[in-house]
């Protein structure tokens, strides 16, 4: 297959705006005659739906959740990254397009970065003038801090909720259109299949989760927004609903996906304690920006913190980063962390866990200014372990956390199968192998009020008006029947074993054979085990319940049939790439001191892989990474 | 730990419900009270049996999906604190917890301990936002915002939407999720043009969904796990009032207070 990712010529400062100037338009009294699907509704979902809205398409949009509100983008806690420079600290898009290839391990598509940094300022005034309560300072302009990764101050945030707070104000303007009856919503509706007529995606099955009906919506062009796949390692960050389903049935329909094993492990979650856990949460990174990381010199250092003198802590971040000591970036820090619990320096009662120590600041800014910038980050702390992180160093670990892989898509954001749009985690496009902090956000929210927008309508203007298929179609009516026929057949199986055994399983498969270190030899144990476990959940998976009501259970089997295949891609990838470059750490290719050992003759490609069959090998497909600005280097941060 | 388990079973809208009994075994106190319920689910799947539907989604008490009423109290017994970060260690050895679903007639029912709440959806479509279109704002500094209004208005915005409010209500009266969502547009400069008839349209959907009432009891702000403040009722009802006022006469007041 030739993938053409249609990056527009010129200088890489201008491709955008002249990108803009050249795509096709579709005639305003013609666009309500357009209609456009939406799936999911966080971040990039929700403001794609609405700003669509406002040019006058008419949009679907569709959600698992009671509420658009509750889509999982709601709990990024830490901050959105803009090049502003209202600091006058130095920062400018090139820096953040900058921080950001270096960031991804030079992994990414440069056209796409620089795209990005420079729509990031326009998103920060839309979000401000939606009424996001952006954190200020006293003289009324808008405050910001600093985040992994970057030597400016170019965050901005709203206490240690900014997800919510931006997911509000995409929520509310998606309203606002739901009001003025532009958008239809769908809520506690799940898209099941993607439906392709004649090459082109044209609609979507889905099943009303409260009544079981399985029906079919057709459309002019389809936009997936439904977040990343991380859930197939079953304990992560992710909300516990997130799952990989639409992406994955558009796969099998035919979109190329693109690097899937690169998974970002977050530096600073809270450590499992037990078998019974469901999730883990995150601690804002930006808690680094105060904290300190460490652990005791000794290994089976068993004292209290407290205990600890000055002398025999390792603050081991500032030790080997000393340019930029806590703030380094997430496959760094959680690496790092990971080295020295295997070296046996880990400290709570699992021993897979490292010190995050606010003593230093608390002292130096006193308890008030720690309390007004993390106060909430604290509460939640307690909550959960019943420690408090103002007299007692936090508990950390890493954790699965975001999906940098995804459906691969071109500059207008467009899959190998046209009309098919995915924006946000969904897509692979901008962060490379490791995404750095707060720009999760910053790319959801690009994508939908500022990119898809302009380049959907190319795409549109190029099918006539009024040429749809209906939703009575042959095709959907066939994507109808395999969908039911799927459902009959988890409920019929009625074995021994429930659908959390299965997923629990196939998240240890991954967690210890494709983590946070991959080898050869463990990824093609993985390549035996995941498909051996596929086998047994179609013969003992026990599905209670019916198909004709709210069924949870259901709902969790059909996600976890889809993990169990994209488990075996992630893995295909990780052994296919045979190098170390951001998340994804290949023991055998490492620098001396532990480092990433990236291999750009060979590897410098996004790996876009076709669907061949259930358990057979998948087709890659190579798109060549040009870079015409940055140069190639190692990636320090020493 | 052990403990016994009183659950609200009702297979949908239609068909009438009942408590029934569970035991949960040998639970971790570390545990949530989330994670006992997947242990008691995984126990009823195991034994052939429907496990008991309920709400949730981050499980980090952000998203405002988990929806329990826990011992007669909306998200259980600790103060400020969703029904999903609630642990095992707030309860005792061999208690009987008794756990309902969301009550209000704008939430119906729709299986076990779920509920519809989209009569919220509805209350924000009906002015709950800024008209600003995506692409027409102008640079983030040229509003400047008075940190004291930026800080009140986020105290409010930093509702998460869950009901639990309405829940706790005598009268099942929304009143408390509507005026932080008032409150958080009014009180900055963006949402100052649309400020009177943003008010007067969400509470008048907000009374067209079946909400009842508001006596100010203060119910809803001692469960509310973000600890919006009743304050915000009493500045709605003014921005209610005064927007009534400039638009001349009215039925239906805002509240009874
Ligand atoms: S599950 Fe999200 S707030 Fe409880």
């Amino acid at each position: 297959m030739k993938l053409d990712a249609r990056i527009p010529s010129g200088p890489l400062p201008q491709k955008w705006d002249k990108h803009k100037a050249s795509i096709k338009l579709v005639n305003p009294s013609n666009k309500r005659k357009y209609e456009i699907i939406v799936v999911g509704t966080g971040l990039a979902g929700a403001s794609a739906a609405a700003s669509l809205a406002e040019l006058g398409y008419n949009v679907k949009s569709f959600c698992i959740q009671d509420s658009p509100r509750r889509a999982h983008s709601v709990a990024a806690q830490g901050g959105i990254n803009a090049a502003k420079n209202y600091q006058n600290d130095g920062d400018s898009v090139f820096r953040l397009f900058y921080d950001t290839i270096k960031g991804g391990d030079f992994r990414s598509r440069e056209a796409n970065v620089h795209r990005l940094a420079e729509v990031s300022v326009n998103i920060i005034d839309q979000c401000v003038a939606q009424g996001v309560p952006f954190a200020r300072e006293y003289g009324g302009s808008l405050a910001n801090r600093s985040f992994g990764g970057a030597q400016v101050s170019r965050t901005f945030y709203a206490r240690g909720q900014t997800g919510q707070q931006l997911l509000l104000g995409a929520y509310q303007a998606l309203m606002r259109q739901v009001g003025l009856g532009q958008v239809r919503l769908f809520p506690r509706t799940e898209m099941l299949e993607l439906v392709v007529v004649n090459g082109h995606a044209k609609g979507i099955v889905v099943r009303d989760m409260v009544t079981g009906k399985v029906s079919s919506h057709s459309a002019d062009a389809v936009v997936l927004a439904t977040g990343g796949y991380c859930n197939t390692y079953y304990l992560s960050t992710y909300g516990r609903g997130s799952n990989a389903t639409a992406i994955w049935r558009a796969y099998k329909k035919g979109a190329t996906f693109a690097n899937p094993c690169f998974t970002q492990i977050h530096p600073t979650c809270i450590p499992v304690t037990g078998d019974y856990q469901s999730k883990l949460t995150l601690m804002s990174e930006s808690l680094r920006n105060d904290g300190r990381v460490w652990v005791p010199k000794q290994k089976g250092d068993k004292r209290l913190p407290g205990e600890i003198p000055e002398s025999e802590r390792d603050y081991y971040l500032e030790r080997k980063y000393p340019s930029y000591g806590n703030l380094a970036p997430r496959d760094i820090s959680s690496r790092a962390a990971k080295q020295v619990c295997d070296e046996g320096r880990g400290v709570g009662e699992s021993g897979l866990g490292v010190y995050l120590d606010f003593a230093d600041a608390i002292q130096r800014l006193g308890i008030d200014k720690i309390r007004e910038r993390y106060a909430n980050l604290f509460d939640m702390y307690h909550e959960i372990t019943h420690e408090d992180a103002y007299k007692t160093p936090m508990r950390i670990f890493p954790a699965m956390h975001y999906a940098m892989g995804g459906l691969w898509v071109d500059y207008n954001l467009m899959s190998n199968l046209p009309g098919l749009f995915v924006i946000g985690e969904a897509n692979f496009s901008d962060h490379g192998a490791n995404r750095l902090g707060a720009s999760a956000l910053m790319q959801g929210l690009a994508d939908g009020y500022f990119v898809l927008p302009y380049t959907i309508g190319d795409y549109l203007a190029s099918q006539k008006t009024g040429s749809r298929p209906k939703a009575d179609a042959a095709e959907f009516k066939q994507a109808e029947q395999e969908t039911n026929e799927r459902i009959q057949k988890l409920l019929s199986i009625r074995g021994r074993k429930t659908v959390t055994d299965f997923h629990k399983e196939l998240g240890r498969i991954l967690w210890v054979h494709c983590g946070m270190a991959r080898t050869e030899k463990s990824l093609k144990e993985a390549l035996t085990l995941i498909p051996a476990l596929r086998d047994e959940f179609w013969k003992n998976v026990n599905v209670p319940g019916t198909g004709e009501d709210l069924n949870q259970s259901l709902e969790r089997a059909g996600r976890v049939a889809d993990y169990l295949e994209l488990a075996e891609l992630l893995v295909y990838d990780a052994l296919m790439r045979d190098e170390s470059c951001g998340c994804h750490f290949r023991e055998e290719h490492q620098t001396e001191d532990g480092e990433c050992q990236r291999n750009d003759e060979q590897y410098a490609y996004v790996a876009a892989w076709e669907f061949t069959g259930v358990g057979k090998t998948p087709t890659l497909n190579k798109e060549p990474l040009v870079y015409e600005e940055v140069h190639l280097a190692q990636r320090s941060y020493k | 730990m052990n403990v016994k388990l009183r659950v609200w079973r009702q297979k949908g809208p239609q068909t009438a419900g009942q408590f029934v009994g569970y035991e949960a075994k040998n639970i971790n106190p570390n545990m949530s009270f989330l994670e006992m319920l997947d242990v008691v689910n995984e126990d009823l799947t195991k034994r052939g049996q429907e496990p008991i539907a309920f709400d949730h989604d981050c499980r980090e008490g952000i998203c405002g999906m988990c929806s329990c009423v826990i011992n007669g109290e909306p998200h259980g017994p600790e103060y400020k604190v969703a029904t999903c970060q609630t642990y095992m260690r707030s309860f005792h050895d061999g208690e009987t917890i008794t756990v309902e679903p969301f009550r209000a007639k704008a939430f119906p029912l729709i299986k076990d301990l779920v509920v519809d709440r989209t009569a919220f959806d509805r209350v924000i479509q009906a002015g709950g936002f800024v008209s600003v279109s995506s692409g027409s704002a102008p640079d983030g500094n040229a509003i400047l915002v008075p940190k004291p209004d930026a800080d009140l208005a986020m105290d409010a915005a930093a509702c998460i939407g869950c009901g639990a409010c309405v829940a706790a209500c005598k009268n099942a009266s929304a009143m408390l999720f509507v005026a932080a969502k008032v409150s958080h547009l009014n009180l900055l400069p963006q949402g100052k043009p649309e400020k009177d008839r943003r008010v007067l349209a969400m509470v008048t959907q907000m009374d067209e969904e079946g909400f009842g009432a508001c006596t100010v009891t203060g119910s809803c702000e001692a469960v509310c796990p973000k600890g919006i403040s009743l304050n915000f009722i009493a500045k709605m009802n003014r921005d209610y009032f005064g927007a009534l006022f400039k638009a001349g006469p009215k039925p239906a007041a805002a509240a009874e207070a």
